[in-house]
């Protein structure tokens, strides 16, 4: 670790782990009732279970990128934290908030919760992924606004290069296309239209800044590659992610009551939106073949290239699939939606921050680079159940989604909706089985934190003396 | 990409094209507003429909359902589940009132939500407004 503050990232990656096994457990008992319907019924029902699997997902990948700018920012700015107290503190309000309002969640009722928490006064709850009272929307805004006062006043004192620059772009346009959420008028298509300013805005746009400046951060580290090219590559890739994303929001004004130009433009440019993925393929193999050093963590870089595989097939290949209107005029609101939710948020943002906790994690306990091979071996298997794992769940949520919507939509006799999900239950029981590979993946991972071993250096595999100090430049581990 | 495209043009690409398609979406945006009153059924919405939305909300209906084919794939689509029931709010009102309490065994089922009766005619006449806003003949058929 080069900055002391950068130590303030290491609580942040531990929640973050964390509340990722609590999504996970609440995704097995949301699958499991998909074929056993009154399991924990009335209980949990399953749009609480729903609630908690999407809204861990949510600050669970938030606390994940808050501990990257902590960990990345110090290190690109070359200097300390603005204030490390801040960090801490904002870390314990964020969780204390986070595990309330999931309490809160689980032991009354969710109209209880909105009357305690006086939704009335200013209505936001009871909208998918907003699920939260206004008083925790409020505390994110809180939260939020603390981070990035912390961070970007960091960002000013220092060095600023453009890994640092674009990940405060993505943070505080994070911030800023939340800010929505407080708006949600009577008229339901209004509602709808800027209900995706947050979630579309969100991860078909400023979410793709942060992973992109993630990836070339860890990118410069573990390859040794010249900043400039690196620097070159993350400004084409965000470009393309803009360029495409922006107008790409049209691909959910299809059906909503919004005029029928949207189909056009949502189409062409959605169609567009695997490119900024792909190019991330490319821009990752090509840096990790054209290394100049052999870093010792291999599983970070391991992470990192799946990442861009994944994110490539989920957000684009499955995103594609049904993005063109005629297609999701059959598919809209289908298990194919579910199927492409699924690979692409594990894909881009679930790994992204996986691959940053393995790169810095080892660093922020002490160690010199990485874990030892012993370590690395179990998180690389822990890598292929989780990936493999989530591949089946998507293949299996799509052949559901292609018969329910053959089944509902477009065969001679459409079913109703509960004899359709009688008739594909079998994929749902597979689905299920894939999941809880996906949780012995993910047990895995943990137990690799404490494998010992002797850790892996940078010097023993030769591993800098591949390139000449002239070479190096300024980008050490 | 090497050579001739630099690190300066990769940079104003970025700039440009996002300010470029920003001030496009802002105006699509601005163009879709003036649009909306001829599609989005707001003359329909009264106090009630604007109480029903907020039961919707504050009982987490999108959790379990789609509206519009947004939300959980749980259970039916209600955008068009008034014109599914016959075109009838009674009905919806029925349905939700005789949810069991303790489920159906082995079966997906409704939670009993208790709603008053107040509620529940705002909860039907929000449906009817749903169901009655233009979305290019989404759904495909009344299945949902």
């Amino acid at each position: 670790m080069k900055y002391q503050s950068q130590a303030v990232a290491k609580p942040y990656f531990i929640a973050a782990i964390g509340l990722f096994i609590g999504q996970v457990l609440f995704g097995l008992i949301l699958g499991l009732q998909y074929v056993w319907g009154d399991f924990l019924f009335p209980e949990i029902p399953f749009n609480v279970a729903r609630m908690v699997h999407t809204n861990l997902l949510i600050v669970w990948l938030l606390f994940g990128f808050m501990g990257a700018a902590y960990y990345m920012v110090p290190e690109e700015s070359e200097t300390e934290l603005h204030s490390t107290k801040l960090a801490w503190i904002l870390f314990w309000v964020f969780l204390v908030a986070g595990a309330l309002t999931v309490l809160g969640y689980l032991l009354v009722p969710y109209a209880t919760l909105a009357e305690i928490t006086g939704n009335k006064y200013l209505p936001t709850m009871g909208r998918e992924f907003l699920e939260q009272p206004t008083i925790t929307k409020v505390g994110i805004v809180v939260v939020a606004l603390g981070f990035l006062y912390n961070v970007s006043l960091t960002v000013l004192k220092g060095r600023k290069t453009v890994i640092s620059w674009i990940l405060l772009l993505g943070l505080w346009g994070l911030a800023i296309m939340f800010l929505f959420s407080f708006y949600n008028p009577d008229n339901l298509v209004l509602d709808k239209y800027y209900w995706w300013w947050v979630v579309h805005l969100w991860v078909e746009g400023v979410w793709e800044l942060i992973m992109a400046s993630i990836m070339a951060f860890i990118l410069i580290k573990v390859t040794g590659v010249d900043r400039e090219v690196i620097e070159k590559w993350l400004y084409v890739i965000i470009a393309m992610a803009l360029i495409t994303g922006i107008i790409g929001t049209g691909h959910h004004y299809y059906w909503i009551g919004t005029p029928e130009y949207w189909q056009w433009w949502g189409s062409i440019f959605s169609a567009l939106e695997p490119l900024p993925f792909f190019m991330m393929v490319i821009f990752a193999f090509n840096m990790i073949n054209k290394r100049r050093r052999d870093h010792p963590n291999k599983v970070a870089a391991l992470w990192a290239m799946g990442t861009a595989v994944m994110a490539f097939l989920g957000a684009g290949v499955w995103g594609f699939m049904h993005t063109l209107a005629p297609v999701n005029y059959y598919t809209h609101g289908s298990q194919i939606t579910a199927a492409h939710g699924h690979m692409a948020f594990y894909g881009a943002y679930a790994m992204i921050v996986m691959s940053i906790i393995s790169y810095a994690m080892p660093i922020l306990r002490g160690r010199e680079a990485a874990n030892s091979e012993k370590s690395q071996v179990v998180e690389m298997w822990s890598f292929w159940l989780m990936t493999v794992a989530m591949v089946f769940i998507t293949l299996f949520l799509t052949g559901a989604g292609i018969l329910q919507t053959w089944l509902q939509r477009i065969g001679d006799n459409p079913l109703p909706f509960m004899e359709a999900q009688d008739k594909i239950a079998i994929f749902y029981w597979m689905r299920e089985v894939s999941g809880v590979i996906f949780l012995i993946g993910l047990l895995l991972y943990v137990i690799s934190f404490f494998v010992g071993g002797e850790e892996a250096r940078l010097d023993s595999k030769g591993a800098s003396a591949t390139a000449s100090p002239a070479m190096r430049r300024t980008d050490e581990v | 990409m090497s050579g001739a495209f630099t690190k300066t043009m990769a940079r104003n690409i970025f700039y440009g094209g996002s300010a470029f398609f920003i001030l496009l979406f802002l105006a699509l945006t601005f163009d879709t507003s003036r649009a909306l009153p001829q599609r989005d059924n707001r003359a329909v919405i009264t106090e009630q429909v604007a109480l029903g939305k907020m039961v919707w909300e504050v009982n987490n209906c999108i959790g379990c359902h789609t509206l519009l084919g947004e939300g959980a794939y749980f259970a039916p689509e209600l955008g068009n589940v008034y014109k599914r029931f016959g075109n009838s709010e009674e009905a919806i009102i029925a349905f939700i009132k005789s949810r069991p309490k303790e489920g159906v065994p082995g079966r997906r089922s409704m939670p009993q939500f208790n709603l008053t009766d107040e509620e529940l005619e705002a909860l039907a006449a929000f449906l009817k407004y749903s169901s009655e806003i233009d979305t290019a003949n989404w759904p495909p058929n009344i299945q949902g």
